[in-house]
């Protein structure tokens, strides 16, 4: 649903009207790549505008372009390779299965027991009304061990890995977002620096007595000034002059437990000597701040839309006096630090929002079966089928790609990033369109606070916005693909001048776009990887690479380093890889659950086939309105447009009567 | 003080689950279905952990009978607060059969083993309701019991049971060591928490078969057929009252 409707408002659709041949502008130019390298810094700043907490998002780009390894080191990211029209099984063939026996058989013994706190004790509409997590609930869930999932069980953790906690995160987010975000700010972004980047020193101090829920954490980026652009944030530590602690000025708005939190992790500017040139510059670092450090205060709770539960407040850091062994990481890392905590949290967002789902499509059915109009109970209506059909299929894309990206983490995978931010964005839509359609299915009922669906609703929303708003991850999405792919040119480029040296890589390469040409495929398959029966599947995986590959590179042909300000293009090349990712993620899934003859292998094959059809014709649709000059008009217009409601302060066309 | 507690653990089918009988009627479906354990089990390992909790008794045994699965069940146990477990390894048809017989023999058995004072058991498990197993217990030991019971007070070498009987509450004491069942009023169990969970990973388990107690588990029962409870009919709908009379008096209600 969510993406048919991105999809069918892409601009590009008006197709035929300008058709010119768009090669030419392409083809003269020289392969645009090491421009497109120059124009990192660039990127942050157009990417600026954008990132919440999710500055990181923009900087991740910058940081993730200029951290790029030499090229020639193949990736075995899925994603990066898509880009570059290729196909890397390594990550996604066959499903990831992580757990051993007894990890397997320790998530299942949890599993029971959380349920049934969160069925039994906790009570969402209760917390929602009292904007905050009840008391007992909150002792209940400590007590349960819920605040430590991932702490090593020597610090007093749980000692769960990525695809654990992903299984107790999907119970919460399918019964109280709310609480969700409690947990999730203090765990998944919270003290996670201190578990990815803490010494052994700062660990042992500070883990459990975060583990035990003794101390809640929070996760303090955003600044009034500073939402999607990270790298502008104010809040300043300057180092005293005997080197022993620093003083940190500034504030921080939107912080998830700001009101509770004993422990946040602070990203703050510090002058850091430039090794090169001597230079000072200003540099973000990151520091464990205790309140108890003194000068910490925050604001009264804020009201919100949705997970009133959770407690937001600004926090101002007045003459903080912070020890230096509180630097979390390396003084000026502080960005790969928040890029990192982001990107290892992202997957728990979708496996939260995929048992979200779950519980919503459970009370559209149980309606669906029971409420009888016109004489037929209104499951056997067509319109309801489709309804419940797609809400089906999205929540299965969700929960496969959430499994896929923690099982991938579990199995040592560097690169995901491309991967996180795509099961982020999709997860936070589908949910959102998942639970719309939930309420369309109860109808008036939906609409009533009594169904409960109404506040899911409210709180899912936040969710497209925070840790990234899937604007700024598109726009991240599409250029670290075009990095990647932009490398393989560039490499390719290199090569083109020894050709003797490289005629093996080049002769594969003339030879793949000789064959694209004449139509012939690029010999890429999937024959023999995925389960037979989804074979056809597999095939349109295949074509929609070939098309998705031969598309990016033309556009990084046609617009070089200007790639960067093209956004709708960027926005539109994102949808198509999610589009694309979320097709291996289910042949994937669907192929596993086929060999291992599970009981549901039959359904899960029609939902993969289904998927697949109307993924690959929405990248078909999308690639060629990519590449087609048609689209250009489009783009204008939309900027047209835009520039006169800006002029205007709001609409510019009168009223139709004319007053 | 009571040494020991010896507490049984059905594992059931989760009472959430909607059961489905068997298409050849010899039983219910239970392959690929959600199990826990018994409801008024859960109850009597909380009394029991309650009472150690209090240091009146100094431990808590844990006992299932079935297949391999069963330690799961008594895992939760261990997590609720149990010391240690007792699997009683049965299966293929003689779990089939496994009834209220079979297992008060067993639990009779261990209890002389244990040497334990105390047996708390639920008063029937939620799969076949039998509500036997404590009594028949009891009866092989030759000890006192208190079924159903809503306030159990242990007092020196006595036990004082509050009973749930019909039209009110009675009050048995009894002497030690004794077998006692627990109603749904005794107590509220507790949580599994996740890091008792982890810490019940450390308890022991031993494994016995019914043999090594001398136990029988043949059965003399036979189950003829299983069937799903018959669908209620539609009424129907009368327009006046002389019409509801008449109905009713032809169906002699009345």
């Amino acid at each position: 649903m969510l993406l048919l409707r991105t999809v069918s408002l892409s601009p590009a659709s008006c197709g035929a009207a300008l058709r010119f041949p768009t090669s030419l502008a392409g083809c003269k130019r020289p392969f645009g790549v090491a421009a497109l390298q120059n124009a990192r810094l660039y990127a942050s700043q157009a990417a600026e505008a954008v990132l919440e907490k999710p500055a990181v998002a923009s900087d991740t780009v910058a940081k993730a372009a200029a951290e790029k390894k030499p090229v020639g080191l193949e990736s075995k990211s899925f994603a990066v390779n898509m880009f570059k029209g290729q196909i890397s099984t390594a990550q996604v063939f066959p499903f990831p299965s992580v757990l051993n026996e007894e990890q397997s058989e320790f998530i299942r013994e949890l599993v029971g027991p959380v349920s049934r706190f969160f069925t039994e004790v906790n009570d969402p509409m209760k917390n929602e009304n009292l904007e905050m997590v009840e008391e007992t609930t909150m002792a209940g869930l400590k007590e349960m061990g819920a605040f430590g999932l991932q702490v090593p069980t020597d610090l007093g953790g749980l000692g769960l890995n990525n695809t654990q906690y992903a299984r107790l995160v999907e119970i919460v987010g399918m019964h109280d977002l709310g609480v969700g975000i409690t947990l999730g700010a203090h765990q998944s972004i919270g003290f996670k620096g201190i578990l990815l980047f803490g010494n052994k020193a700062q660990k042992e101090k500070y883990l459990p007595k975060l583990a035990s829920g003794e101390h809640v954490a929070a996760f303090c980026l955003t600044e009034p000034a500073s939402g999607s652009d990270a790298a502008s944030i104010k809040t300043t530590a300057v180092p005293s002059p005997c080197g022993k602690y620093y003083t940190l000025n500034g504030s921080k708005i939107w912080i998830s437990n700001g009101g509770l939190a004993e422990i946040f992790t602070v990203f703050a500017k510090t002058a850091v000597k430039d090794e090169k040139t001597g230079e000072m510059k200003d540099k973000i670092t990151a520091f464990i701040v205790e309140r108890g450090h003194g000068g910490v205060t925050s604001g009264p709770p804020e009201k919100k839309m949705g997970i009133k539960a959770s407690n937001t407040a600004e926090v101002y850091f007045d003459g903080v006096r912070v020890p230096a062994e509180c630097v979390l990481g390396e003084v000026g890392g502080g960005f790969k630090v928040a890029m990192n905590i982001l990107n290892n949290g992202r997957f728990g967002m979708a496996a939260a929002l995929a048992g979200t789902m779950k519980g919503v499509i459970a009370k559209a059915v149980d309606h669906a079966v029971n409420r009888t109009q016109f004489g037929n109970k209104i499951h056997s209506y067509g319109i309801i089928q489709e309804k419940m059909a797609r809400m089906a299929m999205l929540h299965y894309v969700a929960e496969s790609m959430a499994y896929m990206v923690s099982g991938n983490m579990d199995s040592g995978a560097s690169e995901f990033q491309i991967e996180a931010a795509i099961s982020k964005i999709f997860a936070s839509e589908a949910a959102w369109g998942v639970t719309d359609e939930c309420i369309q299915i109860l109808g008036g009922m939906g609409f009533m606070k009594e169904a409960g669906v109404e506040r899911v609703m409210r709180d899912l929303r936040i969710f497209r916005i925070f840790e990234g708003t899937n604007d700024i991850l598109r726009l991240f999405v599409a250029l670290n693909g075009f990095q990647n792919a932009g490398n393989q040119l560039k490499g390719l480029q290199k090569a083109l001048k020894n050709p003797v040296g490289n005629l093996g890589l080049l002769t594969g390469e003339i030879g793949k776009r000789v064959r694209r040409k004449a139509g012939l495929g690029s010999g890429l398959t999937l024959q023999g990887t995925v389960h037979p029966d989804l074979a056809q599947s597999g095939d349109l995986v295949v074509k929609a690479i070939e098309q998705f590959g031969l598309t990016v590179e033309e556009l990084l042909l046609k617009h070089g380093k200007k790639i960067i300000d093209e956004q709708l293009v960027l926005q539109r090349v994102a949808d198509g890889a999610i589009d694309l990712y979320a097709m291996v993620v289910v042949l994937s899934r669907a192929s596993r659950s086929l060999s291992q003859g599970l009981p549901s292998a039959q359904h899960e094959k029609i939902l993969c086939e289904t998927w697949c059809v109307e993924a690959h014709d929405r990248i078909m649709k999308n690639m060629k309105e990519l590449r087609s000059s048609s689209s250009k008009q489009i783009y204008r217009n939309i900027k047209n447009i835009s520039a006169a409601l800006v002029e205007n302060g709001g609409v510019v066309t009168p009223n139709p009567l004319g007053f | 003080m009571a040494a020991r507690v010896l507490v049984g653990v059905k594992r059931v089918i989760d009472y959430a689950v909607k059961v489905r009988v068997k298409p050849d009627n010899t039983g219910v479906v239970t392959d690929g279905v959600k199990h826990s354990m018994n409801p008024f089990c859960e109850i009597a390992v909380e009394e029991a952990v309650k009472l150690k909790e209090k240091q009146l008794v100094k431990e808590v045994v844990a006992v299932s009978c079935g297949p391999q699965q069963v330690q799961e069940t008594i895992r939760t146990a261990l997590a609720m607060g149990a010391d240690r477990g007792i699997h009683v390894e049965v299966s293929g048809k003689d779990y089939d059969a496994l009834g209220p017989l079979q297992v008060s023999k067993i639990m009779a058995a261990l209890a002389k083993k244990e040497e334990a004072n105390l047996i708390i058991l639920g008063k029937q498990a939620i799969d076949d309701d039998c509500n036997q197993t404590g009594q028949m217990t009891a009866a092989l030991l030759d000890w006192p019991q208190g079924t159903f019971a809503s306030e159990v007070v242990l007092e020196g070498d006595k036990l004082k049971v509050v009973r749930e009987v019909d039209g009110g509450l009675e009050t048995v004491k009894l002497d030690m060591p004794a077998v006692v069942t627990a109603d749904l009023r005794l107590n509220t169990p507790r949580y599994a928490t996740l890091p008792n969970i982890m810490k019940a990973k450390k308890k022991k388990i031993s494994v016995v078969k019914p043999g090594d107690l001398g136990v029988d588990v043949a059965s003399r029962l036979e189950v003829l057929r299983v069937e799903e409870p018959p669908q209620r009919k539609a009424g129907v709908k009368v327009e006046t009252v002389e019409d509801l009379v008449s109905k009713l008096k032809e169906g002699g209600r009345i």
